[in-house]
Order: C-alpha cells, then sequence, then structure tokens
C-alpha cells in the first residue's frame, strides 16, 4: 500500500521536527549556566549550580556562599531570564507579524511600534512628562503606552482599507517615519547628556533587568501564547491568500486583529523594559522557516526558541566582550545574527533542512 | 447538494459588477460560467461563499439560505479554488493539503484528519511529492494540489475558479476528468468558472454564459454554445460542430463593428 509509506514519511518527518524542539530547548537551558558563570566576576560553573540548588533546594542545607549567592540571582540570573523571555517574545512577534502581513519584510518595527516606544521614551528623558511614575517608571510606562498608541492608529487607519497588509504596512511605515521624526525633534531639543540617554535607550539594553520586570513580561509572554498557538492554523491558511483563508473558514480581519494585537502587546511589553531590540524579530523567523518550513504548528515554537538562544548568546558576549564597558544589544545581535543567517541562506538547499 | 442563486447583485461601490444573476444546480450537476474576462465568473463564486457580500439576492442551499451559516459551515460545504494563489511562505503539499482539513480543526489534528489527506494524495497521484514545498512544483502538480486542498474539506459543493488555465493538455483533461468523477461518483454538484468552451461544453451539464456581469444565457450546453450567442458575448464568428452530443467551437473571426475584419483562418 502506498499509504503507509506516505504515513510513515510524515510520522518520520514530524517526529524528526517534536526532536528538533526538544533538542533547541535543551540547547537553551544548556546554555544558562554557562551564561550565568561569565562575567566581570567569572565564577565556576560548580558555583553556580551550587548558587541555584541552594535557593531552588534549600532543605539539601548547602551552605550558601554570598557573594555568588547575589551574582547569581540578583545580577545575572534576572537579565538571562529577561534575555531569554525578551529573545523568545520578539522572535514570536515577528513570526506572527511576517505571517499575518504575508511579508518576509514586516516586523513589529515596520508597524510603527519601535518609534513610538522610543519616542514616548525621549518623552520621559527629555521633558520629563508621561503617562505614569517617574523616572524610570515614568519612562517604562510612556514606552509602553505610546507603542500600544501607535498601533491603535495603524489599525485605525489600515481599517478604512479593510485591514489588508498592504494598507498596515503603509499605514505602519507613515506612523514609524512620524515617530522618529518626534524623536528627532525631541534630542534636538535636548541636552547633551539627555540625548545620549535617548540614544542608548534607542540601541538597547538589559542590564537594568530585574526579576520584577521578567515576571511582567513572562506573563504577557505567556498569556499570548496560547493565543497564537491557537491561530497557527489561520496562519497558514491566510499565507495561501484572504480569498483561501476565507473558503477554508478563516475570518480573516479579525484573525489578523488579534494576531497583530497580541504580537502588540509583547513586542511592547518588551521593549519598553530594554529599549529596541531589532534584527531579532526579523531575522529569526527566517532562520526558523529555513531549518521548519512554513507550517506555524512548528515555525512558531522553534523560531520563539531560536530567539531566545540568539539573544542570550548576544547579550552574554555583549557583557564580556570588551569589559567593563558593554556594547549595545541592538549592535550585538546583529553582529551575532548576521554570519548565521547568511551562512544559513548560502548552504540552505532548495527547500528545507528537514 | 442543490444549489441555487436568485437574484444576486454585486457592486464595489460604484456600478454594479453582477446584475439580476440566478441559477440552479442539481445533485452531480457541473455548471460552467462561461463568457470573456471581467464578465463576472469570479465575483459569481465569490458570492456563493461569501468571499464577498452580494449587494442584493439569495443564496440557498437545499433550499436554505446561507446567509444563517457560520464560516466554518460554509467551509465544510463549498471547496474552493481560487485563480491564483500567492506563494510568499510555501507550505509542503502534504501541509497544503493538510490545510483543507482546517473547518474541521479545533486545536489540533486527528486521525480522521491525516487519513482523509493520506487518501486524498493516493487518489490524486501526490505521494512523490507530498513533501515538496508547493511554490516548487509545476504548473500541473500545483493545480492537483489544489484541487486536493479541496477535496480534503469533504465539501458538498465545488466551487473552481479556472482550474485548468496555464495547464497543458494532458493535466487540463486529467483535472477535469477527476473533478466529475467525483462529482458524478459521489453526487456533489459543481460550479466552475472557465475559459475554454470545448471542454466546459464536454465536462458540463448546464453552461450559463456572462456578458458584462449579467447572465446572457443559460441551459443545457448545446442551448448555449452556438454561433448567434458567441457572436453577441464574445465579438467573434465562430463555427460550431457537435460532437457525442456536445457542441465544439472553432473560432473563425473577430467582429468589429458587425463586419468581419480579419480572417483567423483564411
Amino acid at each position: 500500500m502506498h499509504s503507509i509509506r506516505l504515513e510513515e514519511r510524515y510520522a518520520r518527518l514530524s517526529a524528526r521536527k517534536i526532536l528538533l524542539v526538544i533538542c533547541s530547548l535543551a540547547v537553551l537551558v544548556a546554555l544558562i549556566p554557562v551564561a550565568a558563570s561569565v562575567g566581570a566576576a567569572s565564577l565556576p560553573i560548580v558555583d553556580v549550580f551550587r548558587a541555584i540548588a541552594a535557593r531552588i533546594f534549600p532543605f539539601l542545607n548547602l551552605g550558601i556562599n554570598q557573594s555568588a549567592d547575589t551574582i547569581v540571582w540578583d545580577l545575572r540570573l534576572p537579565r538571562i531570564a529577561m534575555a531569554i523571555i525578551a529573545g523568545g517574545g520578539l522572535a514570536l512577534s515577528g513570526t506572527v507579524i511576517q505571517g499575518v502581513m504575508r511579508n518576509p519584510l514586516a516586523s513589529p518595527f515596520t508597524l510603527g511600534i519601535s518609534a513610538a516606544a522610543g519616542f514616548g521614551a525621549a518623552l520621559a528623558i527629555i521633558f520629563g512628562v508621561g503617562v505614569s511614575g517617574s523616572g524610570e517608571s515614568l519612562l517604562i510606562s510612556n514606552a509602553f503606552i505610546f507603542a500600544l498608541l501607535a498601533t491603535f492608529v495603524v489599525f485605525s487607519l489600515a481599517k478604512l482599507r479593510r485591514m489588508t497588509p498592504e494598507a498596515l504596512i503603509l499605514a505602519g511605515i507613515a506612523v514609524m517615519y512620524l515617530f522618529s521624526a518626534l524623536t528627532s525633534s525631541l534630542q534636538y531639543i535636548g541636552t547633551t547628556e539627555q540625548v545620549n540617554s535617548v540614544v542608548f535607550w534607542l540601541l538597547g539594553s538589559l542590564a537594568a533587568s530585574t526579576w520584577k520586570n521578567v515576571l511582567f513580561v513572562t506573563f504577557i509572554f505567556f498569556v499570548s501564547l496560547p493565543v497564537l498557538i491557537k491561530y497557527s492554523w489561520d496562519l497558514n491558511a491566510m499565507a495561501a491568500g484572504d480569498e483561501t483563508a476565507i473558503a477554508l473558514g478563516t475570518n480573516t480581519k479579525r484573525a489578523r486583529l488579534i494576531c497583530l494585537m497580541t504580537a502588540t502587546l509583547i513586542t511592547a511589553s518588551v521593549v519598553c523594559f530594554n529599549g529596541v531590540i531589532g534584527f531579532i524579530c526579523l531575522v529569526s523567523p527566517h532562520i526558523a522557516r529555513m531549518i521548519v518550513g512554513s507550517d506555524h504548528r512548528f515555525l512558531l515554537p522553534i523560531s520563539c526558541i531560536g530567539g531566545a538562544i540568539l539573544l542570550l548568546i548576544s547579550d552574554t558576549l555583549a557583557r564580556i566582550a570588551f569589559q567593563p564597558s558593554e556594547i549595545p544589544i541592538g549592535i550585538m545581535t546583529a553582529f551575532i545574527g548576521v554570519p548565521f543567517f547568511v551562512y544559513l541562506i548560502l548552504t540552505r538547499r532548495r527547500g528545507y533542512f528537514l | 447538494m442543490r444549489l441555487e442563486l436568485a437574484g444576486i447583485q454585486f457592486s464595489y461601490g460604484s456600478g454594479d459588477i453582477l446584475r439580476d444573476v440566478g441559477f440552479k444546480v442539481e445533485d452531480g450537476e457541473i455548471l460552467s460560467l462561461v463568457g470573456p474576462n471581467g464578465s463576472g465568473k469570479t465575483t459569481i463564486l465569490k458570492c456563493i461563499n461569501r468571499i464577498l457580500k452580494p449587494k442584493r439576492g439569495k443564496v440557498l442551499l437545499e433550499g436554505k439560505n446561507i446567509d444563517t451559516m457560520k464560516l466554518r459551515d460554509l467551509a465544510r460545504t463549498f471547496g474552493y479554488i481560487p485563480q491564483s494563489s500567492p506563494v510568499s511562505f510555501p507550505l509542503t503539499v502534504f501541509d497544503m493539503v493538510l490545510l483543507g482539513r482546517k473547518p474541521y480543526i479545533r486545536w489540533k489534528t486527528g486521525k480522521r484528519d491525516y487519513e482523509a489527506v493520506f487518501k486524498i494524495i493516493e487518489l490524486m497521484g501526490l505521494d512523490e511529492m507530498a513533501f515538496r514545498a508547493f511554490d516548487e512544483l509545476s504548473g500541473g502538480e500545483k493545480q492537483r494540489a489544489l484541487v486536493a486542498r479541496a477535496f480534503a474539506q469533504e465539501p458538498r459543493v465545488l466551487l473552481f475558479d479556472e482550474p485548468i488555465s496555464n495547464l497543458d493538455l494532458r493535466y487540463q483533461l486529467e483535472i477535469l476528468d477527476i473533478v466529475s468523477g467525483m462529482v458524478r461518483g459521489a453526487g456533489l454538484s459543481a460550479v466552475m468558472a472557465m475559459h475554454d468552451l470545448n471542454l466546459a461544453s464536454r465536462f458540463s451539464d448546464k453552461i450559463v454564459m456572462l456578458k458584462k456581469g449579467e447572465i446572457f444565457a443559460a441551459g443545457r450546453c448545446q442551448d448555449v454554445i452556438n454561433a448567434d450567442n458567441i457572436r453577441e458575448v464574445y465579438g467573434i464568428e465562430v463555427a460550431v460542430y457537435v460532437d457525442s452530443g456536445k457542441p465544439q467551437v472553432v473560432p473563425v473571426a473577430c467582429v468589429r463593428e458587425g463586419k468581419n475584419i480579419e480572417k483567423v483562418c483564411s
């Protein structure tokens, strides 16, 4: 029987994809202690494990080494956790936005999210005005609210043109340029010191990560994830064109709106704490697509894990490459991601790796 | 499944694209929509499964208005092939056919979905290319994959928009054979937009000939496909022969302002 062979081949292919998800998760987990052991004060990996275990299993009485405990739990782990969740979140929202727009160049930034967040941040830094709080929390809430506001404007504009991908991209680019111009004019007014901190914020950094921030981003991530997984079949359908998607039972307008809103929420939550970390959301979906193909059921998790790995490696190198100073994460992700991306483009056979 | 359209009117704002379009298709019947480019064939198909919403008129399934049906139920009823589909992020052929199961999937694909897909892929002879990317296929293979996806929807009515354009002669016959086999075998009904009058005549039970968004002639092939109708609708002179009961058309010349000014074959 032919179909037995087909069935077997499909089962084998699916098993390989699931194995890939498990392996890449394993790589990610393995990177955590490595990343925690390197830095300004280098800790042997054994001490890292001991410090982690001491808090997780207090009944073991491993004895707490105060300085190792502080370095691991207060300085490095929050930052590592932020790198993982931010990388995963940005990659996830990039994948969804590209899928919904049917456009390989689309990203959260094409929707004007980052430009608006940047303007919010600049407003807080230069004028100290904004939505709520003061100092750090003013900056964060400003960036977050302005990112959401930008998407709201983009949606309202695109809705006049029936929410087509073309309308969304054009509206997004208009909003992006508007907010970039506004940010530039603020920088023109600000003092050198203020302008420096705006530029620093725009380049992105995970240095200020705290457990509280990580918790907030993680919460939004895990609320959004099931929504996007639920829509993975609709994303596959929309890739085949809106007419086909409707004929297959997808309410394209609603699916597009919900997917984009969810992706925006994730991006806004990441960007408001860490500044603009570009590139991951653009390139991680492509890397994943080259490896597992365009089926969103596998593409979403692989892209997510890949983004987390990419950002964790980049941030770790950004911390240790030119000690004691740090390279902005936005620069590092490009230095790490571009060679890998180019390698995949050049070596990939027609089709996919799996 | 009995499908009936009555008084369908559609417009994109200004100017009607369709005016008072109505016809019936019974179980096991193939109806072809023919007419020049822009005469409204595609728009009619899209109005049937609610990709477009007609301004006026009704689409009835077994006498029931489809307005009351959910999108998901429409997708389980109408198997649709568009005229062209973008391939920005191509799926494998297998996943493309599996996508046809979407109206039945809530969270996860089940055993039944896979069994249906295995069966259809074999039936359509797509085993060899099942795990290749859709955009790597030849035109004929692509079209077969799309037909397979439509069958995976387990539809009661097929809506195919120019299913054989861009195909070579062999694939044209092959696709139409498969479609008519399915329609007669499983008691489906089919509405197809067709450019080739001869193949439309050979494979259809009924023909609806459109001119500028209105039905010009409708009925059995021999009643619709004749030299007078074709002159009026297409503006060409043709000779019509009858081959095993089906009219076959040979184009002779273009008509301009009522005169033959150019002989195609002399």
